[in-house]
């Protein structure tokens, strides 16, 4: 499978110039790029588009189809930098988990998290914590291509190793294409296959 | 000394105990009254004409009326009817402002026609709204309820309307979203517990103004009907015998009433001082 864009351009209402002007960018199965970029160059906005949680001009094609219909799950799932804000604060967080897939318990176990998390609320948790559900939840049969929008930025030394160990050897199991948004050149080469900047693919 | 022991134990307990206490306190008043009032009978309101227009005595503290009925079981009796319609009218009001906000949701031209919806009914007096409705519902106690209700849910849909546009900005419900669920799915599963506070603090606070408007629109003769003991009906009549000197007609069945919406106003604020979560901190 292919994730594709395809000259993407994107400016906010109130404003004349163009933040993405026609990029282009494709993710295979199993691969593993890095997508490095200064803060406010659009990174996070590249990611929401690449996922279809934001319009722009240009497509964004799956295995040559265009657009997923509404109501399925999306085989491109979407990872937050901070995961507090991705999770409703009246729901304890074993409904966090269980609302994209049903979570089987080794891997529960293999992410790090305790049982008794699993019967709390989300503010009682801390941010690492809290992206390991993040991250868990983002990991359904179903996802075929990752995108992990600074997802350990906020974490500590030994809680990123632990993430993104656990992160890479999923994907390549499943097959999933992951890419790796950062702005850390160091991290991105550490973990990824292959690098682009996005001020070289971005034509505005 | 047993009673400085008292207010020391109330100043020491903490906010959550005290509201908590206020709370229940005023609510057991309230449901006193209106448990009250079924019990009244007719025949406790019969005529006794050698003890008309007694002033207040300590037989009959809110003294009697032209024909000798005792004026605190009649103010009572009111107040039980007043809390009834109040509660009837603000469920009312409630459900037509979920049911409109929920509506709002589903498309942009839903959402510009409630809003112009609400800016209609807020535009208009809500007295001539609950005068016309009353009288083409054909009064009473139905029209009434109705009445009230109908014109009482446009400040509550505007907060709901306000809650679920920013709720729909978050990232949990775009990822709900991608995760395949419907959008009724995330209604009832994202939003509702997000409102669900908004939603029970907006019914009580509802709560006060039906009462209000319910005795305004009595006591204009458009309400509930004249042989239903309303403090609105009772008002009206005592104002005939004003003149006469029998302030105590008025006084106290509109203190009563007074007392009641204040008492409403305070289970609200406290009531929202436990549930709101951007005031958990006072």
């Amino acid at each position: 499978m292919i994730l594709k864009g395809e000259n993407i351009s994107f400016k906010y209402p109130s404003s004349d110039n163009y933040l993405i002007k026609d990029l282009n960018i494709s993710l295979k199965s199993s691969e593993i790029k890095g997508l490095v970029g200064d803060s406010g160059s659009g990174k996070s906005t590249l990611c929401k588009i690449l996922a279809g949680f934001k319009k722009s001009e240009g497509e964004v094609i799956i295995d040559g189809v265009k657009k997923t219909k509404k109501n399925i799950f999306n085989p491109v799932q979407l990872i937050f930098q901070h995961p507090e804000l991705t999770m409703n604060p009246k729901w304890k967080m074993k409904d966090v988990l269980k609302e994209s897939w049903d979570v089987d318990h080794d891997l529960i176990k293999e992410f790090g998290i305790q049982e008794s998390w699993l019967n709390r609320w989300p503010n009682e948790l801390s941010g690492g914590e809290l992206q390991r559900f993040a991250v868990l939840r983002a990991l359904s049969p179903k996802t075929k291509f990752l995108i992990c929008d600074e997802i350990t930025t906020m974490l500590d030394a030994v809680t990123q190793v632990q993430i993104w160990e656990l992160v890479t050897k999923i994907a390549k199991e499943r097959n999933i294409g992951l890419l790796v948004v950062s702005h850390d050149k160091d991290l991105v080469k550490r973990i990824c296959d292959d690098v682009i900047y996005l001020e070289e693919i971005n034509n505005n | 000394m047993n009673k400085s022991k008292n207010t020391y134990y109330f100043k020491k307990m903490n906010l959550r105990t005290k509201t908590l206490l206020i709370i229940s306190l005023t609510a057991l008043i309230l449901i006193a009254i209106v448990i009250n009032s079924f019990f009244i009978e007719a025949s406790s309101l019969t005529t006794n004409f050698p003890m008309r227009n007694m002033p207040p005595s300590f037989e009959h503290i809110f003294g009697t009326d032209w024909m000798g009925r005792d004026m605190f079981t009649r103010t009572l009796k009111g107040l039980g009817l007043s809390i009834q319609v109040g509660a009837f009218a603000s469920i009312v009001s409630t459900i037509i402002a979920v049911i409109l906000t929920f509506v709002s949701r589903l498309n942009k031209y839903l959402d510009s026609f409630v809003n112009w919806l609400i800016d209609l009914f807020a535009s208009i007096p809500h007295l001539l709204v609950i005068i016309l409705v009353s009288i083409s519902l054909g009064g009473g106690l139905f029209g009434v309820i109705i009445a009230v209700g109908v014109s009482h849910w446009t400040s509550l849909t505007r907060v709901l309307r306000a809650e679920i546009k920013q709720i729909n900005t978050f990232e949990y419900i775009a990822l709900s979203k991608s995760f395949g669920k419907s959008n009724l799915w995330i209604t009832g599963k994202h939003f509702l517990p997000l409102v669900l506070t908004q939603i029970i603090l907006g019914t009580i606070l509802i709560f006060p103004h039906a009462i209000m408007h319910e005795a305004s629109v009595t006591f204009l003769g458009f309400g509930l009907s004249p042989h239903e003991p309303a403090i609105g009906i009772i008002l009206s009549e005592s104002m005939k015998y004003l003149a006469t000197g029998a302030w105590w007609l008025a006084f106290f069945p509109g203190l009563s009433l007074l007392l009641i919406i204040l008492i409403f106003d305070l289970i609200g604020d406290n009531l929202r001082k436990l549930l709101d979560p951007t005031k958990a901190h006072e």
